[in-house]
């Protein structure tokens, strides 16, 4: 097992991914520096929160061309794990790894609180039975307004591609949507944050569990462990 | 050459921004007011001339990286400025 944590200028949630995965979970945990090419051997990629960027121009819009994108672009592609968090998953769907977009907060406000998710069918690695029928998490965000045409709505409910729901939706995203998954089952985005949810001092340690449950979609071994 | 690239929100497309600016135009005084939208605009200078070759780079430069299709149109206006 081998977790990879990307690094762009303006990350400021790597240390936090990192230590959810090596000291949360107690897996290998190594960063992966925006401009290497190359990721080497990897069974998951996290792309972090922050503001990448400065969120130039918008959310994640330039940190998708940065050098080390082609290469999760063609990990993706192969069928490789990736889980993008808050401004991970805004930098995912500008890739066009994930369907939709992240647009400014309703209320024009940053939000920064614990939310209560609804755990959504999503197959069977994330699921009620998996997660249980709710998770608390954390979320830190201005642009969290998920946004997608009807018909992308709908393909996201038929395929079964919607992680987790906001109880209270915070950002107006369409649907209370907080978090998705491609149509394959490899790419995971959420804007909550797993990566402020697995120390005592933390609101919960339900990112434990959450992310336990995207690496067990090509891991099995890992659920049952917990279990 | 001079270009000015503009992008706005897609029609059907929440604009918070905007809606929030039409309020405050609105308290201002501007009662006729029935829609806002605020969006961007990015100013380009090359060191090329107009050409269809230019103009279908530039299109596809406003749909990878200037805008982003999926909540943003953009259109653009060439030298003159």
């Amino acid at each position: 097992m081998n977790i990879a944590v990307l690094q762009f200028p303006g990350s400021n949630c790597d240390q936090d991914a990192f230590h959810l995965f090596a000291s949360g979970l107690g897996l290998p945990t190594r960063y992966v520096w925006h401009k290497d090419p190359a990721l080497g051997p990897t069974d998951l990629v996290v792309v972090p929160g922050g503001f990448s960027y400065g969120d130039y121009l918008r959310c994640g819009a330039i940190a998708r061309f940065s050098p080390v994108m082609r290469a999760v672009r063609d990990f993706a592609e192969q069928g490789g794990l990736i889980l993008g968090i808050c401004n991970g998953f805004q930098i995912l769907c500008e890739a066009g790894l994930l369907p939709g977009a992240l647009i400014r907060n309703t209320s024009l406000e940053y939000r920064c609180m614990t939310c209560d998710l609804v755990v959504e069918e999503a197959g069977p690695a994330f699921n009620p039975r998996v997660l249980g029928s709710r998770v608390r998490l954390p979320i830190g965000h201005g642009e969290g307004n998920f946004r997608i045409d009807e018909a992308g709505l709908t393909a996201l409910g038929t395929h079964g591609q919607i992680l987790l729901r906001y109880v209270d939706n915070p950002n107006g995203a369409m649907g209370g949507i907080a978090g998705i998954r491609n149509e394959e089952g490899n790419v995971f985005g959420m804007m909550p944050h797993p990566d402020r949810a697995f120390e005592r001092f933390h609101p919960s340690t339900d990112g434990l569990a959450v992310a336990r449950a995207v690496l067990s979609v090509r891991f099995p071994e890992l659920s049952r462990k917990s279990a | 050459m001079k270009i000015k690239v503009f992008v706005t929100p897609k029609k059907n497309v929440l604009d918070p921004q905007g809606v929030a600016v039409g309020h405050a135009l609105q308290s201002l005084g501007l009662q006729s007011l029935t829609g806002t939208r605020v969006g961007k605009v990015v100013e380009l200078e090359v060191a090329e001339s107009d050409s269809p070759e230019f103009r279908a780079r530039l299109d596809q430069l406003c749909r990878d990286l200037l805008s982003n299709p999926v909540i943003e149109d953009y259109h653009y206006d060439i030298g003159g400025l």
